[in-house]
């Protein structure tokens, strides 16, 4: 796989023409990116260091740092950092740990496997307003909701999930909207895991525990990887799932980085501070790109 | 030996993954039950699974009382819009990076990667005040934009890795036989590329259709998708969930028929070819 990209042997054929061709047909998606990448970052680190509301028209004010100062120790940041932390962090962890099994199980022979595949991935594809307010409903309802009846059943008290355990009730939202994907890419993953590996494992008498600890793990590093990655970056910036279901509360309790900046800039229309928050949320962000880019990176090369 | 599936363990892993599969996809399915039970019935403790009364006036209602299809309409623009744009931008950038590989291409591509990385509340601020003070603002152009920019790393990444497996040689005869670039681009490229092409197609139609949060930040009402038409629901408390469930059921189905036919071409847009 990995010299799938730029095979060693491969000679640009282009000659002095196509080369500017090819240069012109690849100009305007790259001049494009670059703009929207550029222009509202640049006006981002220009309007962090203003005072600037929008409920102050024209009182616009160069203040140094003065808003990553209060953004950075206001106590909503460090609670929306963590529960930003905690939020991707369960997350990843239970997407995974939930979607090594599914996988394996998927992989077995299973009669209608292509069903059951179809109602795996099915959360995936459903929009995050819909989960979240389905969820928030029709099934974690204090009163009405499926799990109150459920709880009744079994002669428990109902849990009233966004007043008791507001952030864990979005943990699972969020979960069971991102299990398919770390289960669907970890089946992929298994699918391509060489057959005759384990049969030869299994000729030499290991037993299912060590051929899964000793040929699939490893195997599943890789992908496992990559799941981590992509997953946090689009778990880092979790937006609708809160803003449907808690906005952010009760008091901060679900306020992540990405609501509260948010919040700063569209309901408190503070828009240095909000400026300097994103500013925040970017470098953390980078970070994590930084090590998905090497990781793919590595792949392109020969 | 040892491989050979007994009946009995096809047996148990069969009923182990539908139990899972069913668990898993409860959800929809009561949802989708939901839409068509009476307001009353849909509250009801206990709840009914199949035995209520079966009703189609929820479907009507949400029609009649929110124009569904308004929503629904600006979500086909929207999402068809802002893909078809990215893909006439990144075909050319991506054959480009694809047939005439230089040194850069592949600090190129990363850098395309690391656009889409930026998380979108970094740049919320501007974007919202240039879409202010530019009118774009709820408005159904300024999204099939946005939205168009924020796949366009993807397209460009799917549309690469896609055009990288046509094999070389059937070019270099095109090229052999005097084809110019043009016509090298018309009838020896887009054939091959016609299954990669539709791919990309349909995970951007999906990734565009379900995005949440430009959509809920940049549209209120006239321009606004079913994102923002759904998350309308959540301000009444309680009581319309069988609307809702309406409403949900309709704006899920064709993005959930067309997402079963596109799972193997997800993992690869979403890894960046990272896992294939």
């Amino acid at each position: 796989m990995a010299a799938f990209f730029f095979p060693a042997e491969e000679k640009p054929v282009a000659t002095r023409q196509t080369q500017f061709l090819a240069r012109s047909l690849l100009s305007p998606a790259v001049g494009l990116l670059f703009i929207w990448m550029i222009v509202p970052l640049a006006l981002t680190i220009y309007f962090s260091t203003l005072h600037y509301s929008l409920l102050d028209p024209g009182s616009e004010s160069f203040v140094g740092l003065e808003n990553f100062r209060y953004f950075l120790t206001d106590p909503a940041f460090l609670a929306s950092l963590q529960n930003t932390l905690v939020l991707v962090g369960s997350v990843l962890a239970l997407t995974i740990l939930l979607g090594i099994p599914l996988a394996l199980l998927m992989d077995q022979p299973v009669i209608g496997r292509n069903f059951v595949r179809l109602m795996v991935i099915a959360p995936f594809f459903v929009m995050p307003t819909v989960s979240a307010l389905v969820w928030k409903n029709l099934l974690m309802h204090p009163v009405s909701g499926l799990f109150a009846w459920l709880a009744s059943l079994f002669g428990l008290t109902p849990i009233d999930w966004f007043n008791d355990v507001p952030l864990f009730a979005v943990i699972l939202i969020v979960t069971w909207q991102w299990l398919p994907f770390a289960t669907l890419i970890l089946l992929t993953a298994l699918q391509s895991l060489d057959e005759e590996q384990k049969e030869a494992a299994e000729m030499d008498g290991a037993s299912a525990v060590s051929t899964f600890i000793y040929i699939t793990l490893p195997h599943l590093a890789r992908p496992i990887t990559v799941v981590i990655l992509i997953e946090t970056i689009f778990l880092l910036t979790v937006f609708a799932e809160i803003f449907v279901t808690t906005g952010g509360g009760p008091g901060l309790q679900t306020t992540n980085i990405a609501f509260l900046i948010y919040s700063q800039a569209l309901i408190q229309f503070d828009v240095g501070s909000a400026s300097a928050g994103g500013l925040v949320a970017v470098v953390i962000a980078n970070i994590v790109a930084f090590f998905l880019v090497r990781i793919v990176g590595r792949n392109l090369e020969a | 030996m040892a491989r050979m599936a007994t009946t009995r363990r096809v047996a148990i892993s069969t009923a182990v993954a539908w139990l899972f599969g069913l668990l898993i996809f409860f959800p929809i399915l009561w949802m989708g039950l939901a839409s068509f039970k009476t307001e009353l019935e849909a509250f009801a403790v206990p709840p009914s699974f199949l035995f209520f009364h079966w009703t189609t006036e929820n479907y009507a209602t949400v029609q009649e009382r929110s124009d569904y299809l308004h929503h629904a309409m600006n979500s086909i623009i929207i999402a068809g819009g802002s893909t078809l744009i990215a893909l006439l931008i990144a075909i050319p950038a991506a054959w480009s990076m694809a047939f005439s590989p230089t040194k850069r291409t592949k600090d190129i591509l990363l850098w395309m990667l690391s656009t889409k990385m930026m998380p979108p509340v970094g740049v919320l601020v501007p974007i919202y005040l240039i879409y202010k003070s530019f009118g774009l603002l709820d408005s159904r152009i300024g999204l099939v934009f946005i939205l168009c920019l924020g796949n366009l790393p993807i397209v460009i990444w799917m549309l690469f890795t896609y055009f990288k497996e046509i094999p070389r040689d059937i070019l270099e005869a095109a090229r052999m036989d005097g084809a110019t670039i043009g016509r090298e681009l018309v009838y020896v490229l887009t054939p091959m590329a016609i299954p990669g092409l539709a791919s990309t197609l349909l995970l951007n139609l999906i990734l565009a259709w379900n995005e949440a949060f430009w959509t809920l930040n940049l549209s209120t009402s006239n321009a606004a998708p079913l994102t923002t038409f759904i998350a309308s629901y959540s301000s009444p408390e309680g009581l319309f969930w069988a609307k809702l469930s309406a409403a949900s059921t309709l704006a899920i189905a064709p993005i959930l028929v067309l997402g079963w036919f596109s799972q193997k071409q997800l993992v690869r847009g979403l890894t960046f070819g990272a896992v294939k």
